[in-house]
């Protein structure tokens, strides 16, 4: 579904991200994890066309998106929750949340698929006449999420949707993301949670200062000395 | 129906006003109560740009220049013909002007449009300071050209625009630009603007094409500059490069951040206030202008969001107002 192939990313002059291969099939969580700086964030921005690339090749669905603008990508079916708390602060949860249905018209779709990031969290449903800037900052960490599903994709990339929260959460946002998948979406997730992330997904890439250094499936990933070591504390 | 009904009532209530205001105020009162009305126009469409989209453009003067000028040689040049010839063939005078103006104020102000259009590419690639310069950079540009271009005057400045624009007209103006930003601020256009706004990155990875968007901002937005350039040349009857300085830009900003970044009430709020105030200082004579500006300090001391933040005067918000009171 998804393939990215010796992919090449500069900032000026530092080299973020340096031939890097990594490949989604339909219907896969496939998670990508490693240290701050390894340039996971740099792959997913780049494969939504937010950074452009100077080497390498992205395919999605056997079309050609290197070169694509992100607002194009969009249109194919891709979309992306950032990292973090990228919310529009000054405009409600709801209005946030149908920003991402921005390029749908179905007006009865979007409400019925509104409803469901709803059920998936009743968080945002009991806030969502207060505008996001004065959202919790777990709250404002479901948005993006949630965002990103109103587009219906066919392939989201999640960019740590764990970041900063608590372990509860934590774990409500996992099972989120699997139930999502469930319903058919494939997921290229992003994660410092290396655990939970291996844990939940098909396979698993380690990215370590821009290269690829691990490929496996996620099971065995989990197993691997050398990962349980880095990057699972033991 | 329903919105022909209103249009019919609006040009029905300025049609009446138009003609009862002259002679209820003293010319004085008269002046103020148009200038009001041009700097509403400039301070909503500049809202545009600033408020809605986030951008931050300090040119709005030279788009007002630029409809100002484009309008008065129409009118100097072609428009007095029509009238003339309109007026010989038996039309009547207020029609025949009215048709004049309304081709005037069009040509000027799309000439402002494709301005916006130009100054909007390059705005693509910057952001905050840097567009701030570009746009600071064409006002100044517009302002040296017809300072020094010997067709519209020069420094000398362009007189004998005809005085077209009344009441009316301006009021006409006010309502269309009300209503344009009003019905954008409730689509799904404007919430992409928004969406910029407070997060561009995030708006691009939701599909919004950022690029277009802010484009379009500026296009419409200096529309509407020009149409107030328009106005004010057809009805102060004279031009000068001076009345469209790096000033008179920085004076619509004071308009929008004060009304409150983003709301519309806020900037015609604002716009009238910082029209009326330096008139109704004039008693202060030298102290004027220091009673002023320490006034705007102090009004952005006790309000930094603006008088209004970004929240909207409107009969569902005093409704609800009044609610929350009594609960």
């Amino acid at each position: 579904m998804l393939e990215v192939r010796d992919l090449d990313v500069y900032y000026g002059a530092i080299h973020a991200l340096k031939g890097v291969s990594v490949r989604a099939e339909s219907g896969e969580i496939v998670t990508l994890i490693g240290a701050n700086g390894a340039g996971k964030t740099t792959l997913l921005r780049t494969i939504s066309g937010l950074v452009p690339s100077r080497a390498g090749r992205i395919t999605f669905e056997g079309r050609d998106i290197t070169k694509m603008p992100a607002h194009e990508i969009v249109g194919l079916g891709i979309s992306q929750a950032p990292e973090g708390r990228m919310v529009f602060a000054n405009l409600t949860a709801e209005v946030n949340l149908e920003l991402g249905a921005y390029l749908r018209r179905d007006r009865a779709g979007i409400l019925e698929d509104r409803e469901r990031v709803y059920t998936l969290f009743p968080r945002l449903k009991e806030r969502r006449r207060q505008s996001a800037g004065t959202l919790s900052g777990g709250e404002q960490q479901l948005l993006p999420i949630g965002r990103a599903l109103l587009w219906r994709p066919r392939l989201v990339l999640l960019d740590e949707p764990s970041l900063g929260l608590a372990p509860l959460l934590v774990r409500e946002i996992f099972r989120t993301i699997h139930q999502i998948n469930r319903g058919g979406v494939t997921v290229l997730l992003v994660e410092q949670n290396a655990h939970m992330a291996l844990s939940i997904a098909s396979r698993g890439y380690v990215l370590e200062t821009g290269h690829v250094r691990l490929e496996d499936r996620a099971s065995a990933l989990l197993e691997n000395p050398e990962v349980k070591s880095a990057y699972l504390g033991g | 129906m329903k919105q022909l009904a209103g249009l019919a009532l609006i040009l029905g209530v300025l049609g009446i006003l138009n003609f009862v205001l002259p002679q209820a105020l003293n010319p004085y009162f008269m002046r103020v109560l148009m200038l009001c009305g041009i700097s509403v126009v400039l301070a909503v469409s500049l809202n545009l740009i600033n408020g809605f989209t986030g951008q931050f453009s300090i040119g709005h003067a030279g788009f007002m220049a630029v409809g100002a000028y484009g309008s008065a040689m129409f009118s100097l040049h072609v428009g007095a013909g029509w009238v003339r010839t309109l007026e010989s063939a038996g039309a009547p005078e207020a029609a025949a002007q009215g048709l004049a103006l309304l081709v005037a104020l069009m040509v000027g102000s799309v000439l402002a449009a494709i301005a916006g259009y130009l100054v909007g590419l390059p705005s693509l690639r910057l952001r905050g300071d840097y567009l701030a310069i570009v746009t600071l950079g064409f006002g100044e540009i517009i302002r040296v050209i017809i300072t020094n271009v010997d067709a519209v005057g020069a420094a000398r400045g362009l007189p004998g625009i005809p005085g077209w624009a009344n009441f009316f007209w301006v009021g006409l103006a006010v309502v269309a630009v009300v209503v344009v930003s009003r019905r954008l601020a409730n689509s799904t256009h404007g919430r992409a603007l928004f969406a910029i706004r407070d997060d561009e990155i995030a708006a691009e990875a939701l599909g919004v094409d950022t690029t277009r968007y802010k484009v379009l901002a500026f296009v419409i937005s200096s529309f509407f500059a020009g149409l107030a350039g328009g106005l004010f040349a057809h009805y102060n009857a004279y031009l000068h490069p001076n009345s469209f300085t790096f000033l008179k830009s920085i004076e619509v900003i004071a308009m929008v951040v004060l009304g409150g970044l983003g709301s519309i009430s806020g900037s015609i709020l604002a716009a009238i206030l910082l029209t009326v105030l330096p008139e109704a200082l004039r008693s202060a004579q030298e102290l004027r202008m220091v009673i002023y500006s320490l006034m705007l300090i102090v009004l952005m001391i006790t309000r930094p969001g603006g008088l209004l933040g970004n929240r909207e005067i409107s009969l569902d918000f005093l409704r609800r107002r009044r609610s929350a009171g009594r609960a």
